[in-house]
């Protein structure tokens, strides 16, 4: 059935035809994509031919000595929190948002607050099932048919339909999160708090992206971990696990563009800096707030209109990076782009040909569409490429061909070359691959 | 039928392969239910089972059950591990009309799979329930049994006969002290349904019309309509006069 859809950003939005996944939907004489709970910002899982991955939704097996849970690739995130949370075990890798499909985590090898001690999410998968264009299904690991696994993590949907994940969950005693929040004055500030901190299992800064001059990169920098029973007990909590939240807010219609506005969000911006008034405080939190704070306003993206909007997430080397991110940050508060959430984090070592992190410092910011932003982000991808960064595909929706290659560099020749060879059929392709000529002819 | 030895709370799910029924199973497994997911497809029900053993830790047995074989009927229900508490009747056909109104045996599928198939094992599964005077039985007709369509009349005349026989079955069982619930779903978001154009605020999730049931189980209803509002337009759809009935486009 041929339907508008946009993903999270809601833009672009454009007409796909949609089906839900059949073993034989392989057999198609048009190019397709799978597509999960739709959560990336762009164009990844948008193309003619969309196929939906929601239907399979059971979960198949769970050892829990491993803690090895094996599901099929439409199960979210938020279902495998609801289930094991309450017997003791938690993702091993979350995105900022519960409400992501297991495929789409693979696709993207999506990153948490942990990534510089614990990896990205396919770190943690032991294996996979892949549904390959031949229709063949291969059983893909680092040790079984490891070119494909190399390939499919990270591969955004482009090797074929991921039909299992084998995922590692990790064992915890509660469900409780000892956090520290550091008000931190500048950029410097920042980056010693994050070097100082490297132990820490999670650590994030919201920055206040208006701030200019020597405030520029002022924010709060939030580490976390786990806490444990006797942690929980010192502090009169008896019950070790949360259980998740349902119902919440939720946003029924795209909000009018005026409500979105530069001021609007200075103020936000204003606020949520200031509303921290000691440097440093420390208390126990669910995990709920603490991973996904935005996700209990159901449909939050429509605040801003239908014009829809741009998250742009780099990440930049630590070699030259912390230079190079305050130039950023203070071109962006100079020019006046407002972004309503502005995070910053570290990285640690990454594999997979395409995937998105590597040693350094990342940075999310989400704008508005507007006729202005467009040459903007291009004068950043600019900064991004002289830096030796990049930019993640997940959240892309106009980043141009050029720079893609140039900054994907030698790593996505290779996956070019061994998709061609894996793939003659070029049978899966996606409104991102075409624009960014991922796919070579 | 003495040999079958009785647990209780357990839940026989007939047309298991049902999105609407695998919702019910869900809650029901949560609330620690045995569950017996029987149906045509077993390699799918295997893998709803393995679904409801993993989230809820459920105990979950699978058995093969084809309505339309009606021969087999007296033996599945013998074989079954331990007789069900209450027993969901699920199954059920769209069909293609248009096909129907030519070829008998797309006529035949559509009515026993809605209607004869349904008759045929719960009179099985009544005599046990009387016998040993426990037991309820769920039946998923449809709004469409309320009134003949010319869009659908072939599934709505079987639903309307399966809709009678779950009223006459339950003026039975209620001098026996036990109870029969007639479900009547108006739109489902449902393998049934897909890709036909549906109006948003008159149809169901599947997970809706499931909780739906299983609360108005326990809330000892007689008829359901899923989503509520279904009632009232069924009450204007069989208050139209037939003459101005017969000359619209339903
Ligand atoms: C509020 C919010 C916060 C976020 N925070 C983070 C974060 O902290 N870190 C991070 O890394 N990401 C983050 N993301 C991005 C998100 O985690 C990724 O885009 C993820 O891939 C979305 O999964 P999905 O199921 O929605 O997939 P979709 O958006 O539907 O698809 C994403 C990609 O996965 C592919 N895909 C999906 N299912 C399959 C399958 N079964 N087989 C093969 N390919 C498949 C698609 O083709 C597409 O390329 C965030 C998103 C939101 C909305
Ligand atoms: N969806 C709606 O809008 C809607 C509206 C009103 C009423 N209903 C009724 O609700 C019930 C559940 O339907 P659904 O919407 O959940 O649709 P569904 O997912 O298509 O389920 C129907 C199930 O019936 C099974 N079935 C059909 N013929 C059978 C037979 N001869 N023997 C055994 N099983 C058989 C099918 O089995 P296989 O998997 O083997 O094919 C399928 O699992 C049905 O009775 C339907 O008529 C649905």
């Amino acid at each position: 059935m041929i339907q508008k859809i946009g993903n999270w950003g809601n833009y672009p939005v454009m007409d796909c035809d949609v089906e839900e996944y059949s073993p034989s939907v392989i057999h198609s004489n048009v190019p397709q994509i799978p597509r999960g709970m739709g959560r990336s910002y762009g164009d990844a899982s948008l193309g003619a031919k969309v196929v939906s991955m929601l239907r399979l939704n059971c979960m198949l097996d769970f050892n829990p000595e491993t803690g090895v849970l094996w599901a099929e690739s439409g199960v979210t995130l938020s279902e495998i929190l609801e289930v094991f949370v309450p017997r003791g075990f938690f993702l091993p890798v979350t995105p900022g948002t519960r409400f992501v499909s297991l495929g789409g985590a693979v696709a993207a090898d999506v990153h948490g607050k942990n990534h510089h001690k614990e990896g990205s999410f396919c770190d943690h998968v032991e294996y996979i099932d892949l549904q390959v264009e031949d229709g063949r299904i291969l059983r893909c690991s680092r040790i079984e048919n490891a070119e494909w696994f190399d390939l499919t993590r990270g591969g955004m949907g482009l090797t074929g339909i991921i039909l299992r994940v084998a995922l590692r969950l990790k064992k915890i005693e509660t469900s409780w999160i000892k956090q520290i929040n550091i008000k931190v004055r500048n950029f410097e500030e920042l980056c010693s708090l994050f070097e100082a901190h490297q132990g820490s299992t999670y650590s994030v800064a919201w920055v206040d992206c208006l701030a200019k001059g020597k405030k520029a990169g002022r924010g709060i920098f939030m580490i976390g971990e786990h806490a444990s029973l006797s942690e929980i007990r010192q502090e009169g909590i008896t019950q070790p696990f949360t259980s998740l939240k349902k119902k919440g807010l939720s946003i029924p219609f795209f909000l009018p563009e005026i409500i979105l506005n530069n001021f609007t969000i200075r103020v936000f911006n204003f606020l949520y800096y200031h509303k921290q008034l000691k440097r440093k405080r420390v208390f126990l939190t669910p995990y709920e707030p603490y991973f996904y704070p935005l996700d209990s306003i159901f449909h939050w993206n429509r605040v801003y209109g239908k014009r829809g909007f741009v998250q742009y997430q780099f990440v930049l080397p630590f070699e030259g990076g912390a230079e190079a991110m305050q130039d950023i940050l203070e071109t962006i508060a100079r020019r006046g782009f407002a972004s309503f959430l502005t995070v910053l984090k570290t990285f640690g070592p990454q594999e997979g040909l395409l995937a998105f992190p590597m040693e350094g410092y990342t940075l999310a910011l989400d704008f508005p569409v507007s006729p202005e932003l467009f040459p903007f982000l291009t004068e950043l991808d600019q900064k991004v490429q002289q830096a030796g960064g990049r930019i993640y595909l997940a959240k892309d929706a106009r980043m141009s061909p050029e720079v893609f290659a140039s900054t994907y560099g030698e790593k996505l020749s290779t996956f070019q070359k061994i998709l061609a060879r894996l793939l003659p059929g070029k049978s899966f392709q996606s409104a991102l691959s075409q624009r960014l000529q991922l796919i070579q002819s | 039928m003495t040999t079958i030895k009785s647990e209780p709370q357990s839940v026989l799910i007939l047309g298991a392969g049902s999105d609407i029924a695998f919702a019910c199973a869900g809650l029901w497994a949560k609330e620690g239910k045995h569950i017996l997911l029987a149906g045509r497809n077993t390699s799918e029900l295997d893998r709803r089972a393995a679904d409801l053993k993993v989230r809820y830790q459920a105990s979950v047995s699978v058995h093969l059950f084809d309505a339309r074989k009606f021969d087999s009927h007296e033996t599945f229900y013998q074989s079954l591990p331990y007789r069900p508490d209450i027993v969901l009747c699920a199954f059920g056909y769209l069909g293609d009309q248009a096909k129907a109104c030519h070829d008998f045996e797309e006529a035949l599928n559509i009515m026993e799979s809605n209607y004869t198939g349904a008759v045929s094992i719960l009179n099985i599964v009544a005599a046990d329930m009387i016998q040993r005077k426990s037991g309820g039985i769920i039946g998923i007709s449809s709004v469409a049994g309320e009134r003949g369509r010319m869009s659908n009349y072939h599934y709505g005349s079987a639903k309307a006969g399966f809709t009678a026989y779950l009223s006459g079955l339950r003026n039975r069982l209620a001098h026996e002290g036990l109870r029969v619930m007639t479900v009547k779903p108006g739109f489902v978001r449902t393998r049934m349904t897909e890709g036909l154009p549906l109006p948003a605020p008159l149809t169901a999730t599947a997970e809706k019309a499931g909780k739906d049931i299983v609360q108005a189980w326990k809330k000892k209803k007689d008829v359901l309509y899923t989503l509520w509002m279904w009632k009232w337009v069924m009450w204007i759809i069989r208050n139209i006069p037939e003459f101005v009935f017969k000359k619209l486009k339903l």
